[in-house]
């Protein structure tokens, strides 16, 4: 069997985010760019199940679509331990078109198990998943929290609401994966990372872009606000901040 | 001009910093106080191939630029300088050393044992009396024909205890002085050899230092080496590699206090603002700052030069000498912006303030580094 994890490429979760031409085009001056944790969390537990004797996973693959740029994050992915990628030669731009390119590029390649983080942590729209899944015309889960084999079949763990459920899968199927389906991403060896050059890199060229979504602005939320002290035992000047200072009583 | 890192040193840098902050972090405090070796932490850097940086894969090593090491070995000590000497010892003089100058069968027989990490290095240069003046050395191998025979005590041994491979200096020829000394590869259990008591040290304290002796040790011949008095040479040779690693290490240990010291001065406020909004405290930040950058920068030059087959000698010790001083003035400033709390163990800059200092005296101490520079700057 074999699983795929689909990966964006996002800027490093401490970037100072900051907005140019007028607040349309988010600046990318000075960026690093990262596996999305939610993928490579993923990317952890496919490797995980991939070495447990007896799993039937033979390979892991990575895909992400975008231009050569992204290809230090393909590279780490592959340092970690995936043992191909697969880079659709085209910009990410939003999640219709992203999940088209990932479904066209690997429509034959047969693919037990799709994983997907649930959301990407820079633009957070958790659609990528579940479109992949329409265009193969397979089913999905979401909120996954666990993926296990057991007798060549997927036994999968989704929260809902005041509990957990767990179902058993019939592959192909796509897993929108969230927190807890690895404890914390692997780190790359040595060995991984110095091999990461020598593994196959294949990159396709796209179906003809089809974007639904054009970004008109970005804004910065508020600036937070001051934080101010008040001593534990002085109640009065707490209200009265409150009522003069705040205005909320 | 470039000063880019490859994408292999960025993500070994990282992997080394994700492995300190994840889990070196846990344990630093503790294993000081306890004066513990990171026995649990070795077997997981095994396994993700720090033991063999620098080593071809030839040999079973991961074939890293002396540029990528220096960057892990910084990253180690930003957290646990300990881990670091470990690490830089092992890698820099004990592989390099047999890779550098060993023939084909000590390559063959150490090699994979150390860059898999199965075995751990150590070099037993220093003597009771014979510290900075590295070529009086008293221990005495005596050519006995089909081996050599070892007695004589080394002092201040890192991974003594942990280690057993050791390239170990002594004197063949005590009438040609230095010109008599020879190198040898040595198994910890060879008959005759003992430790000394774990040495109750000032930092340092999860790496294990003793003093070994030699008592009638039986050392074959072929485990001599290089040519018959060829140890000086040796050891000053490995040196120059060693300092490009504690160098790096102190660049370590300056930085980590350099980060605590930053995240601290923004955080706690003194007279009604934060520390870093006091002119006192932003200056001595900047000052930390520069500090550790030039460091950094000395550091990653002499590594540059190594990589590319240039002398490297001089860029060596001016690194040593600078990062491990200012790893003492860094980490003295960063104890003195925490205040009170700089002086207890749970802000751990106390702890990089003890280490800081034997940078400044192992691996030649700052005024032998400073003989170093004279002396490359006179020759030209």
């Amino acid at each position: 069997m074999k699983i795929l994890i689909c990966m964006s490429n996002v800027p490093d979760t401490t970037t100072k985010v900051r907005f140019k031409d007028g607040n349309t085009v988010f600046d990318t001056t000075g960026v690093q760019w990262i596996i999305n944790p939610w993928d490579e969390l993923a990317l952890t537990r496919a490797l995980q199940l991939k070495e447990e004797p007896g799993s039937g996973i033979e390979k892991v693959t990575v895909i992400t679509v975008g231009l050569a740029d992204v290809e230090p994050t393909i590279r780490k992915a592959l340092a970690i331990g995936a043992d191909d990628a697969i880079r659709v030669n085209s910009q990410a731009t939003d999640a219709y078109d992203v999940a088209r390119q990932i479904a066209e590029a690997i429509r034959s390649e047969g693919y037990d198990l799709i994983m997907c983080g649930i959301e990407s942590s820079d633009y957070n729209n958790s659609m990528v998943g579940g479109m992949i899944s329409e265009f193969l015309d397979i089913p999905s889960v979401s909120s996954v929290s666990s993926v296990t084999v057991e007798n060549g079949r997927f036994k999968v763990k989704r929260e809902i609401d005041g509990g957990k459920e767990t179902l058993s899968v019939t592959a192909p199927f796509v897993a929108i994966v969230q927190k807890g389906i690895a404890l914390e991403p692997r780190i790359p060896s040595m060995r991984g990372i110095m091999m990461a050059r020598t593994k196959p890199l294949k990159v396709v060229e796209p179906v003809a872009p089809e974007v639904l979504v054009e970004h008109i602005r970005y804004e910065l939320p508020p600036a937070k606000a001051k934080c101010r002290m008040v001593a534990e035992d002085n109640v009065r000047e707490l209200v009265q901040l409150l009522h003069t200072e705040a205005k909320i009583i | 001009m470039d000063f880019a890192f490859t994408e292999e040193q960025r993500m070994i840098q990282q992997a080394a910093r994700d492995y300190a902050e994840r889990e070196l972090i846990k344990d630093v405090i503790e294993r000081d106080t306890r004066a513990e070796f990171p026995y649990e932490h070795v077997k997981n850097l095994r396994e993700l191939g720090f033991f063999g940086m620098m080593v071809s894969p030839a040999y079973g090593g991961i074939g890293m630029d002396t540029v990528g090491y220096c960057m892990a070995i910084e990253e180690f000590s930003k957290i646990d300088a300990s881990v670091g000497v470990l690490l830089a010892v092992h890698n820099s003089l004990a592989c390099s050393g047999i890779e550098k100058f060993g023939n084909d069968f000590q390559k063959g027989k150490y090699l994979p044992w150390l860059a898999s990490g199965e075995k751990i290095g150590a070099f037993l240069l220093s003597e009771p009396e014979a510290g900075s003046d590295a070529s009086r050395q008293k221990t005495l191998a005596e050519d006995k024909g089909d081996h050599y025979l070892l007695n004589g005590t080394k002092n201040w041994i890192s991974s003594a205890d942990s280690g057993s491979v050791y390239i170990t200096i002594a004197q063949t020829y005590p009438e040609l002085g230095h010109k008599g000394i020879n190198a040898f590869i040595i198994d910890k259990d060879s008959p005759g050899i003992s430790l000394g008591p774990h040495e109750d040290k000032m930092g340092m304290r999860s790496s294990d230092t003793h003093s070994v002796m030699f008592t009638d040790v039986k050392v074959p011949k072929e485990n001599r080496i290089g040519e018959d008095g060829f140890g000086f040479k040796f050891a000053m040779k490995m040196l120059e590699i060693g300092r490009i690693g504690i160098a790096a290490q102190a660049t370590g240990i300056a930085a980590g206090a350099l980060e605590r010291s930053l995240k601290y001065a923004q955080e706690r406020k003194a007279f009604g603002k934060l520390l870093i909004e006091h002119q006192a405290i932003a200056f001595k930040l900047a000052d930390m700052a520069v500090r550790v950058e030039n460091a950094r920068n000395l550091v990653h030059k002499a590594a540059w030069l190594k990589d590319q087959g240039q002398p490297f000698g001089m860029a060596s010790s001016m690194a040593k000498q600078y990062a491990a001083d200012i790893a003492m003035e860094v980490t003295t400033e960063a104890v003195q912006i925490h205040g009170g709390y700089g002086y207890v163990k749970e802000y751990h800059v106390e702890r990089l303030m003890r280490d800081a200092k034997v940078t400044q005296i192992y691996e030649g101490t700052s005024e032998i580094q400073k003989i170093v520079i004279a002396r490359a700057l006179v020759k030209g």
